[in-house]
């Protein structure tokens, strides 16, 4: 049992700990990095297949700044506010840490928004994804972000509920400092794609 | 309501898969009866499906391993007898697309679910007790890993008898793996069981990499790590860093063939060329991700059975970490006949071959650790000879392969066949061969009857010799691979010699299920209880055989390479008299399974397109995730009395034996 | 004792294996008919004796002490902490990089001198053939001579020719062994390699690139011919009574078919080659895509051509790498 466990926390210098808080937070980097890995395959993708527009729009004739840059600043505060979260975990107040993490999760819903709205609107036009290698590309890495979005945005429901039925302990802890990691991870690769596919697409 | 499935999927037409088909219900249907006669499913569920223990899901990664390598060479020996028929204008018994999914099962198989598994598996079995363990650092994932694994194996032995498998190469280039040249399900069972098996690997390798950074006993520095270990964490590192452009490789070539999109088409600015690329940007880390692990074996076997120290431990470190870092450098080895400048191949032709020189060094580092030491002819040690011979072999054909120039005459022939049959037999299976018999006593606590170990050793090493020289050969006069039949008469003599070769191999994989049965049967007498039977150096020795569920009751504490073996030397230490203390031990868990059988309905709907069962299976398997996540009773306390207890009971054993 | 009888044994395997091996001597690579093929062959033999250097004491190293200090050998040294030697160390990566060195210079060299876009030198003018894989045949057009055959291609002896390779198909590799250097075909790519024969004769051709179900019958003759032979095969080609149009006749060609009988086309459509080739790139051309781009509906790749696409001559398009980059 949970309980049982904290009970023994003596033991936990003595030998390694299961799933120990550190070993957890390690883990979740490692496996942040293979997730990047999967990036960087998608923009290399997106780097070769970006001129392969099939007598289809490039990406100056579609993308719409204002739009994205809007989305874009959704998701930047939306990691101050997740790092505020962060800071109110440690001075364990756990009313806080969960005000912090709706905010964030309406930041990111507005985020996923514009990216819907956006998507709906090109394939609205005919300029989905099958209509050439650059929207394949185009609309796999910016979806694939998107979708990293969706999860982590599912996570802080999760961390949500988990927040209110067991508060602060020694297995919620290191699930925050983990899901703030990913939502920091998502905002790098977001202004990744925002510099690269969007800025670039549009000069 | 069933998408594309429909009663014409089932080949009832093809009299092998029929009787096959029929041989595996009725087989599967004993099976299944025996474990409900002997009440068996509560074991079966309680104490392995559901097992967090890293020896056991070692154990099951190997045996489905071994059930896959039975599935790989049967098709491998189908491959054989067509080409042995099939000259001189006959068509032989396979038609082309039957032959061409028999060769493209053999690959997938014989690396995704027999390599793999079996790599995957030792380090399993082997790598926290070599550092001092108790366990990995995420027990659940571990067990996940091999669920996910495991039902991609069965994904892709369903597509035998629902379907069809996929007729494009074991790596299946776009534009042939497109929809528009391969619109049958084949590709689409390909995709799901390398995605599904994929993920479970990339698990695997974050696992490992966390285990051996953070969970080393006290003392064990990275420069005190066992070779294996080395090896393991290097593998790992090649998995993490390699697996997710698979991933992202074949999830691309799956938009390209569920929702029309053009990543890898010859229209519509597509490019196929980008998917040779990223393929073999996964591909080439992938094999080094299965041979050096097999190094590690070796230079366990070989120190261990010639009583001396490794030769020159730095430097193999420091030559495994060089092949790791050149193995990402090297893809475009693979496809030098595409076009690019001379530049660019001579480049990759150079780094290939710059990785033969770290390779070689290691070879010399083993030879000379038998110099000057007391080297015992056990079957490991001849799998270990062996493999020094004949992975030389294969790298110097390697190397002329990587030569640029060369490489222009011997691309996509049988020469190339035959290298890497040369150095994943001589390597990876001899590899696995040589760690299974040396570290099955750990597993089970009894040692392999060595008299069938030698003959399975013979008959593998000849075998692949008369099997693999006369592709060489034909290589020579034009042979390429995968040719369902060949007009040259004067081929025939060179497959049939090549074909009594594969017999010769299946002579040597019977002697290992023979070694296995008849090891089995007589245990008692082949019993290890000192755990300690070949007078090992590394800390999977000093515990117990079989070792209990927590490795070592007390942790041990590490002052040098091969500590165990400098223990043994000084040996009338005091080192018994602290007292045992209650043990942190992982909880089985069912998510694992559970999870992983949902993935598999996952894959088999989307294949058959069966939408509603898709969409189902996706919310069952993040159902049953979440399920884990709420749950807090993952782990318990062994009490030290009850520690105490097993303990004192194999002391008990190993003083009744002396 | 049964020591002869074993030895007789082994005698007569090694003399197989060796009448074996020495059959190898006048295979294909190992009896090339062309400058290409004569310089691999060199190359191949040349990097296997440099390998043996190291190859053979290995095997010999490997068997000589796995038996000398075999376990019951308690006359042989033993000594169980020995682990590190200076001396065996510089020289274990001494000479693997020695070699690899040497190795490392031939690539540089022979991947320069044997690249396949570059052109041979010679005195005799170069021929050009078109060489297009399609499921599964390969279709040869001669852009000079205005003729096109299907698994049949002959040329002059001691004449380079330059084979520019495309498909119109899946990937596929243009190799005629006894020449030497193979090239991928590839849909939209034009592709191209230089071989000259030096030997009157035929030669086997095929697709070393698995290509699909009917990929075992993609073979063709290359028929290398005197001058005056070559002039009365084109004078024979000439004379058929088929002709090949772009894209009808094309498309009839390309349907799928395996072991496909020798066709002659006394006529082509101009310019056939290049117009295959950007049939791939939809679209490519920037002065097209500014005028109907946003919502031009996804065409037909067949019928997609062009006739202000420029692109298909050996440029470096959409990241491809097949280039003429090498300096003549």
């Amino acid at each position: 049992m949970a309980t049982e466990t904290l009970h023994h926390d003596a033991h936990a210098d003595e030998h390694e700990h299961h799933d120990a808080g550190a070993t957890k937070v390690f883990g979740f980097w490692v496996y942040l990095m293979s997730d990047l890995v999967i990036f960087g395959s998608l923009f290399a993708t997106y780097a070769v297949l970006m001129r392969g527009t099939a007598g289809g729009p490039t990406g100056a004739d579609i993308f719409e700044l204002p739009l994205i840059l809007g989305g874009t600043f959704a998701l930047l505060i939306s990691s101050f506010t997740f790092g505020m979260g962060v800071l109110a975990m440690n001075a364990n107040r756990v009313g806080q840490v969960k005000m912090w993490l709706a905010i964030t999760f309406i930041l990111g819903l507005g985020f996923l928004g514009m990216e819907v709205y956006e998507f709906h609107h090109f394939i609205h036009e005919g300029w989905g994804p099958d209509r050439s290698a650059f929207l394949s590309a185009f609309f796999t890495l910016v979806g694939t972000h998107g979708l990293h979005v969706l999860f982590g945005m599912i996570w802080i429901l999760v961390m949500l509920v988990q927040l209110s039925t067991k508060g602060l302990n020694d297995v919620t802890r290191p699930r925050i400092l983990c899901l703030s990691l990913f939502w920091h991870f998502l905002d790098i690769v977001w202004i990744c794609v925002f510099s690269f596919v969007y800025l670039m697409g549009v000069l | 309501m069933f998408g594309k499935l429909s009663l014409e999927a089932f080949p009832l037409h093809e009299p092998i898969l029929v009787i096959a088909g029929i041989v595996g219900i009725l087989g599967g249907a004993a099976l299944l009866g025996a474990l409900t006669y002997f009440r068996k499913w509560g074991w079966l569920w309680n104490d392995w499906f559901t097992s967090v223990d890293h020896k056991k899901i070692g154990i099951m990664y190997f045996i489905v391993a071994l059930i896959m390598l039975m599935r790989g060479f049967a098709d491998a020996l189908m491959m054989r007898t067509q080409q042995a028929i099939a000259a001189g204008g006959s068509a032989g018994i396979l038609p082309p697309d039957h032959y061409d999914q028999i060769f493209t099962a053999h690959g997938v198989i014989m690396i995704f679910f027999v390599a793999m598994p079996m790599v995957v598996g030792l380090m399993n079995l082997v790598v926290p007790l070599q550092i001092g363990a108790r366990d990995v650092a995420f027990p659940f994932l571990n067990n996940l890993s091999f669920w996910l694994f495991a039902v991609s194996a069965i994904l892709i032995n369903i597509s035998l008898f629902v379907g069809e498998f996929a007729t494009t190469g074991w790596l299946a280039y776009a534009p042939l793996s497109g929809i528009e040249y391969s619109p049958g399900v084949g590709v689409d069972y390909w995709i799901w069981a390398l995605q599904i098996s994929g993920i479970g690997t990339t698990l695997s390798g974050i696992n490992f990499f966390v285990t051996i950074l953070k969970m080393r006993t006290k003392g064990m520095t990275l420069f005190r790590m066992p070779i294996f270990t080395w090896t393991a964490l290097c593998s790992n590192v090649l998995i993490i860093a390699s697996f997710p452009i698979l991933t992202a490789t074949v999830a691309m070539l799956t938009l390209d063939r569920y929702l029309g999109m053009n990543f890898f088409t010859n229209d519509m600015g597509g490019n196929v060329m980008m998917y040779v690329n990223l393929i073999w940007a996964w591909g080439h880390p992938e094999v080094y991700i299965l041979i050096l692990p097999a190094f590690g074996v070796f230079s366990e076997v070989i120190a261990t059975f010639a009583r001396k120290r490794l030769f020159g431990y730095h430097t193999m470190v420091w030559a495994t970490i060089a092949i790791t870092v050149l193995s990402f450098i090297v893809w475009l080895h693979h496809f030098f006949t595409m076009g690019a400048g001379a530049n660019v191949n001579a480049f990759f032709g150079i780094m290939t071959m710059i990785i033969a020189i770290p390779t070689g060094v290691k070879v010399f580092n083993w030879i000379f650790t038998i110099f000057r030491g007391r080297l015992e002819l056990t079957s490991p040690v001849l799998w270990t000879l062996g493999f020094i011979i004949t992975f030389t072999i294969g790298g110097m054909t390697g190397v002329m392969l990587a030569l640029p120039a060369a490489n222009f005459v011997l691309h996509n022939s049988l020469f190339v066949i035959a290298h890497f049959h040369n150095v994943i037999i001589g390597g990876v299976v001899f590899g696995m061969m040589a760690g299974l018999t040396y570290w099955f006593p750990k597993a089970f606590g009894f040692v392999l009857d060595e008299k069938w170990g030698k003959r399975a050793f013979w008959c593998w090493l000849i075998g692949f010799y008369v099997a693999f020289i006369p592709p060489y050969i034909l290589a020579f006069y034009g042979a390429v691979r995968r040719m369902q039949s060949y007009p040259n008469a004067e081929w025939q003599p060179y497959m049939i010699i090549a074909f009594v070769g594969a017999l010769i191999i299946m002579a040597g994989i019977a002697c290992t299920v023979i070694q296995i049965v008849i090891s089995t049967r007589n245990r008692k007498a082949y019993e290890d209880v000192t755990g300690d039977p070949w007078d090992g150096r590394t800390l999977e020795w000093s515990t117990s055989s079989p070792a209990p569920f927590y490795n070592f009751a007390r942790l041990p504490v590490v002052g040098d390479i091969d500590s165990f073996w400098s223990q043994k030397q000084r040996s009338n230490e005091q080192l018994e008299n602290t007292p045992y203390t209650d043990i942190h031990m992982p909880k089985n868990t069912a998510a694992g399974p559970i999870i992983s059988i949902f993935a598999m309905i996952f894959g088999f709907a989307m294949v058959w397109h069966i939408w509603w069962l898709a969409a189902f299976s996706a919310v069952g398997m993040l159902v049953s995730f979440l399920g884990r996540v709420f749950n807090d009773d993952i782990d318990y306390y062994v009490p030290a009395a009850e520690v105490e207890r097993i303990e004192r009971a194999h002391q008990q054993r190993v003083e009744a034996q002396a | 004792m049964q020591q002869p009888s074993y030895w007789r044994r082994t005698g007569t395997l090694v003399l197989i294996a060796l009448c074996l091996l020495l059959a190898g001597c006048s295979s294909a690579l190992m009896d090339p008919k062309g400058v290409v093929g004569e310089t691999q062959r060199s190359l191949i033999l040349s990097s296997f004796g440099l390998m043996l250097i190291v190859v053979i004491p290995v095997i010999v190293m490997t068997i000589v002490f796995g038996w000398y200090y075999r376990r019951s050998n308690t006359m042989a040294e033993y000594l169980p902490d020995w682990a590190h030697s200076n001396w065996i160390e510089a020289i274990v990566w001494l000479v693997p990089v020695v070699i690899v060195a040497i190795l490392g210079v031939i690539t540089w060299k022979s991947s320069h001198d044997l690249d396949p876009h570059r052109a041979l030198e010679s005195d005799v003018a170069e021929l050009e053939i078109q060489a297009v894989a399609l499921d599964w045949k390969w279709l040869f057009i001669y852009p000079e001579q205005g003729i096109a055959t299907v698994n049949e291609v002959a040329f002059p002896v001691d004449t380079p020719v330059r084979f520019r390779v495309s498909s119109g198909s899946v990937m596929n590799s243009f190799f005629i062994p006894q020449l030497g250097s193979q090239i991928y075909a590839m849909a939209g790519m034009d592709n191209d390699v230089h071989l000259q024969a030096n030997e009157i004769g035929t030669y086997g051709g095929r697709s070393t690139n698995y290509s699909g179900a009917g990929f075992a019958g993609m073979i063709f003759d290359a028929h290398v011919t005197s001058d005056a032979d070559f002039d009365a095969w084109v004078a024979e080609v000439a004379q058929s009574s088929d002709t090949l149009t772009y894209p009808e006749g094309y498309s009839e060609l390309a349907e799928r078919s395996s072991f496909h009988p020798v066709e002659y086309f006394s006529d082509v459509t101009p310019e056939f080659y290049e117009r295959l080739v950007s049939s791939f790139h939809t679209g490519s051309d920037p002065d097209t895509d500014t005028q109907d781009a946003p919502r031009a509906p996804a065409i037909d790749s067949n019928e997609a051509y062009q006739t202000t696409d420029n692109q298909a001559d050996g440029e470096a398009e959409d990241g491809q790498t097949v280039s003429n980059e090498a300096g003549e």
